[in-house]
């Protein structure tokens, strides 16, 4: 199976996107271009911006390799892509608020009922709540992979907290320091705005009673976690403070920061902590990362919280499968980009088919992320399938699979020049009172020859995505 | 509007970055002694681990006072707290939690200067290899200075960090200052004369003032000079009137910023009128050592009164 190569496909050559990037490319000497891919690895790390490795201590800061040839995608195609995304992102938005509150889609019957209530990620605290401007899911990353010319398909549907976008921003602007002559010849569309979208968005969904210019902050679970970096880039870029839970507390009904004069109140909180740790009233109490009380505050209107508390039931794993009913349901018409077919490990008829064909699928935790606790059956031995069939067999439920599709694959510099590899693309979307996706994404790229794991705690690199203005 | 928390990050992140900063100054007085002397160098190497205020953890894990043994414990152990590693360590996780205060620059030389010295004392450094190892730590600590000073706003942020600068360095220079005389007078009566003792200088060269001292003194080296110029002299950056200075200007910036004046005022200003009262003569008068103890006593009571002040916890 010959997979589709964004750049070089099957009889035409280079395809059109990827001509006026050919052009430059073919003139340019092969051991300058190695020398700037170190150049990239030295302003890495140089800036710190690293990612930690769970369970590998000496590793613990370590570099996201970067690859120097961009990912290319007509303005057409982005557009069509737009459009599904948008699509999709509003049905997430219509799904939660249902699922919250009159659970219209449940009593259709076209998503089971057991599916959301014996599901960790819905939060029965959040019924009845409706968040300010009514908006759920704020920052959305839509991991999307490709077949072929036409052919997009969502994978994953990252509503809770996704990361990855300050890689979009420093691989553009480490490309644009690297070979500025091509940005001259080639106009990409710019994603430079992220942050001051972002920061727009936020305060457009700021609590009724918030001042004009609301107070926004950022919260991180500290310097420690994987996406500290993230977490600073963006508060820095915004302009708003960088918060862990010990600098907040509720003072007065709102949730407030310890200043150097006192505390001040927050109005926008942008948290990168999960739903589990927000409240140690609330939820885990063991969790030092949240703010005791916050989820009262919430309840009363009084902060904005981003993404919202519950979100993760529409982005689960299991509810996946169900996307295509749900786009329909709420948009009224077919969903514009597909789903990758999903057998439910849960259904016995399904599971039977799992099982007999282990070694073709790719079998995935409901609740995993980061491609850990998965199963790339083509990939695998057969002692791997076995174990994982019996992990398999014991907890159905907690499992999904998909076919291996044979994602499209766009070059990489090695060594010996240009060598296709897989890629997938997260475009980052934002919703507030409108819907805003900057043109571009983190495209992920499996470095090693042949792997679909993209995952960069998985030896996965990135590349910037560049949306031709065309 | 500054996080506390932030507040507390920057002044550590300063207060570490001094202290890699002066130990390799510590380091390099220690070895100029061993090599200009001609008998056993131990004792050199002992004043220097007691002058850097780590006898006790040094003695948990060494017999003798070796230049291999001292320099090791001094630049590389990570289990010495003080050691320019562990320094530049806690001095950049420090700055990577608040770097969205940091400029660019600054955060990229703290970076950066991490990244050299880990490779650098990734390994056992070998006596001749000393001088060098030493030049680029304060080769490294000049480069995160220097981008601070020239890229950084003057405002909350930058008091905070000069704060944190002069208290660490005050407590350093007072340290210093009392061992040295407590190992280097034999007798109170020498006080006022003149010491054919090269031994002198090297207390100078610990705190960079070997050639400073002579543009203000006369060449030789009298105790009452030398420690006329680390306490009282108001123009030598390592002096504790001049570092007082310094904090009194930063705390006095705060409290104008913010429009309220804390504990913390009160005891920086009483200690920087200690300093600027008489004459050298007069601290000899009430004896030193009990001048620079209760100095470096008040010295920790200030910072922790600014931590409790401004809400670092």
């Amino acid at each position: 199976m010959v997979a589709f190569d964004e750049m070089l496909s099957g009889d035409t050559g280079v395809r059109n996107a990827y001509s006026d990037y050919d052009r430059w490319f073919q003139k340019q000497d092969p051991t300058r271009l190695n020398e700037k891919m170190s150049d990239a690895e030295n302003v890495f790390r140089k800036t710190g911006i690293t990612f930690a490795v769970y369970g590998q201590e000496e590793a613990s800061e370590r570099l996201i390799p970067f690859d120097i040839v961009p990912r290319i995608l007509s303005g057409s195609e982005w557009r069509r892509l737009t459009q599904g995304i948008e699509q999709r992102v509003q049905a997430l938005n219509a799904f939660l608020d249902d699922i919250y509150h009159r659970q219209e889609i449940l009593k259709a019957g076209r998503v089971p009922r057991s599916l959301i209530a014996g599901n960790e990620a819905f939060l029965p605290e959040m019924v009845g709540v409706r968040p300010p401007a009514g908006v759920y899911t704020h920052i959305i990353g839509v991991d999307v992979v490709r077949t072929n010319e036409n052919e997009f398909f969502v994978l994953e549907d990252n509503a809770r907290t996704p990361s990855g976008v300050s890689y979009m921003l420093e691989n553009r602007e480490t490309m644009m320091q690297l070979f500025p002559e091509l940005f001259q010849q080639i106009k990409v569309r710019p994603v430079e705005n992220y942050p001051q979208l972002l920061r727009r968005s936020l305060a457009a969904v700021k609590p009724d009673g918030a001042p004009d210019r609301p107070t926004i902050a950022v919260l991180t679970p500290g310097s420690f976690n994987s996406a500290f970096f993230e977490h600073a880039f963006l508060a820095d870029q915004m302009g708003v403070e960088l918060v862990e839970g010990q600098d907040l507390r509720v003072v007065d009904g709102h949730v407030a920061m310890r200043t150097t004069e006192g505390y001040k109140q927050i109005d926008v909180l942008y948290r990168r902590v999960d739903d589990a740790f927000l409240d140690p009233l609330t939820f885990r109490p063991d969790s030092a990362l949240g703010v005791p009380g916050i989820m009262d505050v919430y309840r009363a209107g009084n902060i904005t919280i981003a993404n919202a508390p519950g979100t993760g039931i529409a982005d689960d794993k299991a509810i996946y499968s169900y996307m295509p009913e749900i786009v329909e349901f709420y948009t009224g018409r077919k969903a514009i980009l597909g789903n990758i077919p999903t057998w439910r490990c849960s259904e016995p008829d399904s599971l039977k088919y799992v099982l007999e064909h282990l070694d073709e699928l790719v079998v995935k935790e409901v609740h995993g992320s980061g491609g850990y606790g998965m199963l790339v059956g083509p990939a695998a031995s057969k002692k791997e399938c076995e174990e994982f069939a019996a992990k398999l067999k014991a907890k159905p439920h907690n499992y999904i699979a998909q076919p291996t599709l044979s994602l499209s694959t766009c070059p990489i510099l090695t060594e010996k020049g240009l060598a296709p590899r897989h890629v997938d693309l997260r475009p980052f979307v934002l919703v507030s009172d409108r819907i805003q996706i900057v043109p571009g994404g983190l495209t992920r790229v499996a470095l090693k020859e042949g792997s679909l794991v993209v995952n960069s705690s998985q030896g996965g690199g990135t590349k910037d995505t560049w949306v031709l203005d065309d | 509007m500054l996080l506390g928390r932030t507040a507390n990050g920057i002044y550590w992140m300063n207060r570490y970055i001094e202290r890699a900063e002066n130990m390799a100054r510590l380091i390099d007085a220690g070895l100029r002694m061993a090599l200009t002397r001609t008998s056993n160098t131990s004792d050199e190497w002992a004043s220097v681990v007691v002058s850097a205020g780590a006898e006790a953890g040094f003695r948990t894990k060494h017999d003798e006072f070796t230049a291999r043994s001292v320099t090791d414990y001094l630049l590389r152990d990570t289990e010495n707290p003080s050691s320019v590693m562990s320094s530049i360590d806690a001095g950049r996780i420090n700055a990577r939690m608040v770097r969205t205060a940091l400029t660019r620059e600054t955060w990229e030389a703290i970076n950066s200067g991490w990244m050299v010295l880990k490779k650098l004392l990734s390994r056992p450094i070998d006596e001749p290899d000393l001088p060098r190892v030493l030049d680029t730590i304060k080769r490294e600590t000049a480069l995160i200075r220097g981008c601070f000073y020239g890229t950084m706003l003057r405002n909350e942020i930058f008091d905070f960090a000069q704060i944190g600068t002069y208290v660490e360095r005050a407590d350093n220079t007072a340290r210093i200052l009392d061992v040295k005389y407590y190992v280097l007078l034999p007798s109170i009566s020498w006080v006022g004369s003149t010491l054919d003792n090269y031994q002198w200088e090297s207390i100078l060269r610990s705190v960079s003032a070997h050639r400073s001292y002579r543009w203000v003194y006369e060449a030789d080296y009298r105790p009452t000079n030398i420690a006329d110029f680390l306490i009282v002299n108001g123009r030598m950056p390592r002096s504790l009137a001049f570092s007082y200075r310094m904090i009194e200007e930063h705390l006095g910036f705060l409290a104008r910023d913010y429009g309220e004046r804390h504990a913390c005022h009160d005891t920086a200003r009483q200690t920087l009128a200690r300093l600027q009262v008489g004459s050298i003569k007069d601290i000899f008068d009430a004896g030193l050592h009990e001048f620079l103890r209760d100095f470096i006593r008040d010295n920790n009571k200030l910072g922790n009164q600014v931590a409790q002040d401004y809400r670092f916890y």
